[in-house]
């Protein structure tokens, strides 16, 4: 490599990675990189996990590290952060309505869903606190009968 | 940071870890058995995410203790006899009652314990705290929730929760027993004492048994012996032989 990319440029390669389990979302979307700097030559990425025990994390790393390998990034150092903990919170904008569009309510303060993704319909009930991941809730509409997933709000 | 001795405070996050992780690997052995779909899920979750906690807990210890061991070696390559888990966690799942009033004794305590070791002074333990809380505050809404439907509700389910309630009752002392070990922590800012814990556990408790119409039995007698490693019950060595077998029979495989 003749010249180091921009930590910008990396951002935009890092945005077209999907989430391994929520393909319609980017990495960044997620929020789960925090920080992506140049230290000397070795470019370091600060990755947090969403759920202490995601299996997704590791499938994370592998393809953070593939993509920017692909891209020509030859120093790579990935670090965990821990603190301060990932919250829904740093879901982009744009990642929320790419779930919603997808069938996945986004994550509401109030702690549930305000509206289901298929008919918009606003009479909605819990089926389970928990879902497919350990990011997401079972509920249904009572509109359109059909059940969704939530993503929870942590 | 006060100083404080390097093998009480390896002992400390055992305990943390090891509590995360047996009771971890206890909900875990109801995936695929659940009553219901929605359960399987839930419980598999919330096992999930102390198996996660648990990494975070003896991965610290390892290093802590600095002999080179990983979260993997500390809970694959000790005996029964090391390990610092409170007794309340190794007992059998018993019927889906009893798990869940089992998870909801240990959830409150857990809320509050991680709630307290956010402000540790030590900067790594208030890390996985804050981390950790998050999803403890998450399981306990569910159990508690759970302990209130069943106990609420038709005779059958009450009277289950409340044998389990009274069967599981005298193991909740040992997860608030101080010992030199919790004072030393306790001086150096790094944990709470867990006898002061009490009053905020009893309040949470009483609140939603009251609400599950379930009874506190009578009888002060404390069940102990596993957070000091004196003596687990039986029930330890059994989880063990399940949990450990692939290290023990093909040491140091990886895939």
């Amino acid at each position: 490599m003749t010249e180091k990319p921009s930590v910008d440029q990396i951002r935009e390669w890092l945005d077209a990675v999907p989430d391994p389990e929520i393909p319609v979302i980017s990495l960044m979307d997620l929020g789960v990189i925090r920080d992506v700097a140049w230290e000397g030559d070795t470019l370091v990425v600060q990755v947090t996990p969403t759920y202490s025990g995601c299996p997704a994390t590791s499938v994370i790393n592998m393809d953070i590290e593939t993509a920017l390998r692909d891209r020509g990034i030859e120093k790579l150092e990935l670090r965990q952060q821990l603190s301060p903990p990932w919250t829904t919170d740093w879901l982009s904008e744009k990642g929320r309505a790419a779930l919603e569009k997808y069938g996945i309510a986004p994550p509401q303060p109030a702690g549930g869903p305000d509206r289901c993704p298929h008919c918009g319909g606003a009479d909605l009930e819990k089926l389970s606190q928990f879902g497919s991941t350990p990011c997401k809730a079972q509920w249904r509409c009572r509109d359109c009968l059909e059940p969704f997933e939530y993503f929870k709000c942590i | 940071m006060a100083e404080v001795d390097k093998d009480k405070l390896y002992q400390f996050l055992l305990r943390m870890g090891d509590n995360t992780l047996i009771l971890g690997h206890r909900v875990s052995e109801w995936c695929g058995h659940s009553p219901v779909l929605e359960e399987d899920i839930a419980l598999a979750n919330t096992a999930l995410d102390l198996i996660g906690q648990t990494q975070m807990w003896l991965g610290y210890a390892g290093e802590v203790q600095g002999e080179g061991k990983s979260a993997d070696d500390l809970a694959f390559l000790r005996d029964a006899w090391d390990f610092r888990n409170v007794l309340l966690v190794e007992l059998p799942n018993g019927d889906f009652g009893r798990t869940m009033m089992r998870q909801f004794l240990y959830d409150a305590w857990s809320s509050i314990m991680l709630g307290h070791l956010q402000k540790s002074t030590d900067e790594r333990i208030a890390a996985i705290a804050a981390k950790a809380s998050k999803e403890a505050a998450y399981h306990v809404e569910r159990s508690s929730g759970t302990v209130v439907g069943l106990g609420d509700g038709t005779e059958e389910s009450h009277n289950r929760m409340q044998a389990a309630l009274d069967y599981l009752w005298p193991y909740v002392g040992e997860m608030f027993a101080s010992d030199e070990i919790d004072l030393a922590m306790a001086a150096a800012g790094i944990a709470p004492d867990p006898a002061n814990l009490r009053d905020e556990y009893d309040a949470l408790v009483g609140r939603v048994l009251d609400e599950a119409t379930l009874a506190i039995p009578a009888g002060n007698y404390v069940h102990k012996g596993g957070r000091d490693g004196r003596m687990h019950t039986e029930h330890l060595g059994h989880l063990l032989c399940e949990m450990q077998w692939l290290q023990r029979a093909y040491p140091g495989c990886e895939w």
